[in-house]
């Protein structure tokens, strides 16, 4: 139990650019997330938030600093090493309709996982059910495309597909920026659910810049301006008393 | 109280298929008229209607919108030029991708004002300074000398404004103008806004999807849903003591601060 799903340790990614000086968009950054928990990244764009996911999820190679996934050290794995990691940790993105392949149905895209790990064509077909189900979808969404859902129903379908291979952490980056507040509400409330079914066996790591929704839905929140991570700690602690002067300021700025 | 704009029963059609139903409201002088709603609402076609933007597909089939005592969409297009500007200025959601890229701040706004009336390029640039360090620039000029990349997306959003305040229009049609930005530049474009009404007296027709937005800065608010007025008041009895259900729903839908 008290073992670190995810620990994150001195991170820091500098991006060099000819002619200019070099730029640090992660300045030595380090937390810990606990299985269960739900740690809310904020801060505005331009942060760096993107950035420390992108390299959480190896999509970006960092400069400096470790990840550490369950135990074991993922900042330098490649090829097929990496491609075991994503077992244990999937991503939900921001614009859910650009994040399927539009010439593949939504079933194909929440399946690809499972076909991947050798599942067969009828386990997956029923698999794929299954989650559609468990994210508030009928089965006939599995043969639609894309473009023929709503944005909502799509970022369903993209929990889904993220939830297929059963990971232990779901990073959430802006994944309810681009819907509608009742959408969003829905997705909360979906993804509220799905925390309280799976207990421990699920973390998630939730990117957002709106600091109400990360009150409402977090254990914890980590605090990011320019690279470094300036405050961190309990929401409503940090909401009601922050103690850094650029938390103050972004808490007073909402209308 | 003047009114200045009026819409009388609009229904609006792209490819005759009928998008907005039968919308009606109107904003007195000096008002700030906030248009809420979900995306596919309707609320941006409801302005881009006054403007002439609807575009080749799009078209007002009923009703009518007036403009101090002028039918807007029975206006010929030489007409609605002349009145889009010093009459009815917009600021869209992406102000920087509304400025041509490759030249400077200060040439097109010199453009725009020279399109509407003849003044030397000097009275332009002390028009235009004062009214950048009206809007809270420090250095109006460097803004004027500046390409539009080289500014912020806060600072791009605020030099919109300044180019739909700077022919002095009677009414401001904003679509979305701080839903780019981050909260703490939010807050300026809100303060910024407030001031253009205070100093300039000119009313503002706010379409956001930011209940927080329209909360700080409406007079009244209009709900709409699926192309039609769902709900239309004072903005602290909607927010507070919703009518109708959906409004209901919208408002228990926005997360709160707890503080």
């Amino acid at each position: 139990m008290d073992q670190a799903i995810l620990k994150v340790d001195n991170l820091t990614k500098v991006f060099s650019r000819k002619g200019k000086p070099d730029f640090t968009a992660v300045d030595h950054i380090s937390f810990t997330m606990h299985p269960g928990e739900c740690v809310g990244l904020i801060g505005e764009s331009g942060s760096g938030k993107t950035t420390v996911v992108n390299m959480i999820t190896r999509l970006l190679d960092p400069t400096e600093g470790s990840i550490i996934l369950g135990g074991e050290d993922i900042t330098r794995f490649s090829g097929r090493e990496l491609r075991k990691v994503y077992a244990r940790m999937q991503m939900v993105f921001q614009t859910p309709t650009d994040s399927f392949d539009p010439r593949c149905t939504l079933g194909d895209g929440i399946g690809e996982s499972l076909r991947n790990n050798g599942w067969s064509r009828k386990e997956t077909k029923d698999e794929v059910t299954r989650l559609l189900e468990m994210c508030g979808l009928s089965a006939d969404f599995a043969s639609r495309y894309p473009h023929q859902v709503s944005g909502g129903q799509c970022q369903r379908a993209a929990i889904a597909r993220a939830l297929a291979i059963k990971p232990r952490l779901l990073i959430c980056d802006e994944a309810t920026s681009s819907l509608d507040v009742t959408i969003q509400k829905e997705i909360i409330a979906l993804l509220n659910k799905l925390r309280w079914e799976k207990g421990s066996d699920l973390s998630i790591l939730f990117i957002c810049h709106d600091i109400a929704l990360v009150q409402q839905f977090c254990n914890r929140v980590l605090v990011l301006y320019k690279g470094k991570i300036v405050e961190q700690g309990e929401p409503d602690e940090v909401i009601r008393n922050p103690q850094d002067p650029y938390t103050r300021h972004l808490i007073d700025s909402i209308l | 109280m003047a009114e200045i704009l009026k819409y009388e029963h609009v229904d609006i059609s792209y490819n005759g298929e009928r998008v907005i139903k039968d919308v009606s409201f109107t904003v007195n002088e000096g008002e700030i008229l906030g248009i809420a709603g979900e995306s596919g609402s309707g609320k941006s076609t409801l302005i881009k209607a006054a403007m002439g933007l609807l575009g080749p597909t799009g078209l007002v089939t009923r009703g009518d919108i007036w403009y101090k005592g002028r039918n807007l969409p029975d206006l010929s297009a030489r007409e609605i030029r002349k009145l889009n500007g010093p009459e009815l200025g917009m600021i869209f959601q992406y102000a920087g991708s509304s400025f041509c890229p490759i030249r400077t701040v200060g040439a097109q706004l010199y453009e725009s004002m020279t399109e509407h009336e003849s003044v030397s390029r000097p009275i332009f640039q002390t028009r235009a300074v004062e009214l950048l360090q009206k809007i809270g620039f420090e250095n109006g000029q460097r803004i004027l000398d500046s390409f539009p990349f080289e500014l912020s997306g806060g600072m791009q959003q605020r030099v919109g404004i300044a180019a739909a305040m700077l022919l002095n229009p009677g009414i401001l049609l904003a679509d979305e103008p701080t839903s780019a930005l981050d909260v703490s530049v939010q807050k300026q474009v809100v303060e910024e806004m407030l001031l253009v009404r205070k100093t300039f007296g000119t009313a503002i027709v706010l379409v956001t999807h930011n209940i927080g937005v329209i909360s700080a800065m409406a007079d009244r608010v209009l709900v709409m849903r699926n192309g039609e007025m769902v709900e239309q008041g004072e903005t602290r009895q909607v927010l507070e003591d919703p009518k109708e259900e959906y409004t209901r729903t919208l408002m228990s839908s926005v997360p709160r601060l707890r503080r």
